[in-house]
């Protein structure tokens, strides 16, 4: 195990070599180059940043030297300075992630809470009238365009009946926290809706997938229980797959939380990424995609870790 | 009841697609045509499914809009799965080399949050049609590649490629003939749901004002339109939202019967 996880450790660095390198190359393409097509737009940008910025890229330098340069800064820490607010990009996204943590952890918990009692619902009786409910539901969800669904709660629980606020997460003056658990209930519900959708489905299937397993035939050929096969034998291996999915989309509920976030007004990271598209905040804007795409790798390894620790059959070399 | 599902999704989505692209016979009004003594009206027998603040037909825009989505949702899933098909193959088809250069760009491509980067990319290229389809098919070709590639290396070693190999096929031909068309089930049915998720991206971007651009309609924009209007005039919201919806549930459903019709793997012998 110890030796797998060293391995695996050595493989992220070339991985998030390739990914730094893209990323770098992302921002220089941007027409006229970062910091000149600042300048073209006329946006005033503070000249003590757009100096520093220079000073750290070099770029009088060949490009290559310019991204050698950029690197050092990242791996010691320094994401450098936003073009649109004068501040560290560090700061900036330490000062925004609660927020998203909040809203993604929220979201979680209750897509889960959700999913798993469904589809263990529906994989008792495939094709019975739950288990149809449930498909279809789940085919809806998957194809719910996110903003959509958020325009649509907006309007049918904000707007006509009242009961909870449109946007943002407290209100001004009358905050509390009843108030600003209100506050989650829809963008939480929103982001949660394409994992219930997800999860249910994989579970279910992965259960009856173990329901025609010979180990359950065994066990009930020897006259055990149907409710004790499911509690001791399908739902704990089914849980297994599951769960290495779910730290798989932990990773990815940061990309879903940037159209949440922009329709609920929530002040997260994503709401701060599409902020820094619209000021052309290049510093900003590469420093959320290097937080978003180690967060990626990081939960990468940790669904195959997982995999391994809840599965003793597994055994990593 | 899966077939019937799978068929009614299917003529839906072609009805729709027509519908769509028939969209200059078909409309009533024209996409642009701005009408100041009819603002923002309520669905009628006059304007189907209302008017916008400027007077235009929601039905008629939705018909143009619905050509521009469709269509850069079915030319991006083309790409896409074309790029993931040369991709994966090469990968499996050659040596270790290639093999693991490749696998390692496809782990890069899918370790980089996608609708981030899409973002940062349409912004770059005041998101015209042609070039929204480039962006979304450049980041949505890994899945295919990792599904092509896995299903190459299973049949590479069998004794009919060995025959082809003796009778002097090139490598190009082995995989274009007798490589591909054993991965062509997972390819249809990649293809047919990345159609759903490349019209799910670009109307995402275009709400958010980074896609194609007004007057331009299209079914994301002309919701991004209608935010701020969307408590009084709640059918300039519901409607195109709708469509979207529909399209891709069609979608959806159409690439899940064509799954269980067309997969020949382990636990579904029986079509085998």
């Amino acid at each position: 195990m110890n030796g797998y996880l060293r391995r695996r450790l050595i493989q992220m660095v070339p991985l998030f070599f390739g990914v730094s390198i893209v990323i770098f190359g992302v921002i220089q393409a941007a027409p006229g180059g970062p910091e000149g097509s600042l300048l073209a737009a006329g946006k005033f940008v503070d000249p003590a940043v757009i100096e520093s910025y220079r000073r750290r890229l070099g770029v009088d330098q060949p490009v290559y030297i310019q991204y050698a340069n950029w690197l050092g800064a990242t791996v010691r820490g320094d994401l450098g300075t936003s073009f649109s607010t004068s501040r560290p990009v560090g700061a900036l996204i330490a000062e925004r992630l609660p927020a998203t943590l909040e809203l993604m952890g929220v979201a979680f918990v209750f897509a889960a809470l959700v999913a798993l009692p469904l589809g263990l619902v529906s994989s008792r009786k495939p094709g019975g009238l739950f288990d149809s409910i449930g498909t279809g539901t789940s085919f809806l969800g998957l194809a719910m365009p996110v903003f959509w669904f958020g325009l649509i709660l907006q309007l049918v629980f904000s707007v006509r009946l009242g009961w909870l606020p449109v946007a943002g997460t407290g209100t001004i003056g009358a905050s509390s926290f009843a108030d600003h658990l209100k506050h989650l209930i829809l963008p939480g519900f929103v982001l949660s809706t394409r994992y219930i959708a997800g999860w249910s489905r994989y579970f279910r299937s992965t259960l009856l997938g173990l329901a025609a397993a010979p180990f359950v035939r065994t066990a009930r050929a020897k006259g055990i229980t149907e409710a004790r096969i499911e509690r001791v034998h399908t739902v704990r291996n089914g849980l297994i797959p599951v769960i290495s999915i779910m730290a798989l989309n932990l990773a990815d509920l940061f990309s879903g939380a940037v159209i949440t976030e922009t329709v609920f007004a929530w002040p997260g990271i994503g709401r701060l990424f599409v902020q820094a598209m619209f000021a052309r905040d290049y510093p900003l804007l590469m420093g959320i995609l290097l937080m978003g795409a180690a967060t990626v790798i990081l939960f990468n390894l940790v669904a195959d870790l997982l995999y391994g620790l809840l599965d003793p059959r597994i055994r990593y070399e | 009841m899966n077939r019937r599902r799978t068929i009614v999704a299917g003529l839906l989505f072609a009805g729709i697609a027509a519908g769509c692209l028939a969209a200059p016979r078909l409309a009533p009004y024209a996409a642009d045509a701005i009408d100041l003594a009819h603002l923002k009206e309520a669905p009628s027998a006059a304007h189907w499914l209302g008017t916008d603040d400027l007077g235009r037909d929601v039905f008629s825009r939705m018909l143009f809009g619905g050509r521009i989505s469709i269509l850069i949702g079915l030319v991006a899933a083309l790409l896409g799965t074309a790029v993931g098909a040369i991709v994966g193959a090469a990968a499996g088809f050659s040596g270790r080399g290639i093999d693991n250069a490749l696998m390692r760009l496809t782990d890069v491509a899918y370790a980089i949050p996608s609708l981030p980067l899409l973002i940062v990319l349409s912004a770059y290229f005041n998101a015209a049609a042609a070039s929204m389809v480039l962006i979304i098919a450049g980041l949505s070709w890994m899945a295919t590649a990792r599904v092509v590639r896995a299903e190459v290396l299973t049949v590479k070693e069998m004794p009919f490629l060995e025959a082809a190999r003796c009778l002097g096929a090139t490598n190009v031909r082995m995989i274009a003939r007798h490589l591909l068309p054993h991965a062509a089930g997972s390819l249809i049915v990649g293809a047919t749901l990345g159609v759903g998720n490349a019209i799910m991206v670009e109307s995402s971007l275009s709400f958010l004002g980074l896609g194609v651009q007004p007057p331009t309609p299209t079914w994301g924009n002309m919701l991004m339109d209608a935010q701020a209007t969307m408590a009084s005039k709640p059918w300039l919201t519901i409607f195109p939202g709708a469509a979207i919806l529909i399209v891709i549930l069609t979608v959806n459903f159409l690439g899940d019967g064509l799954r269980t019709a067309l997969d020949r793997g382990p636990g579904d012998r029986k079509h085998g």
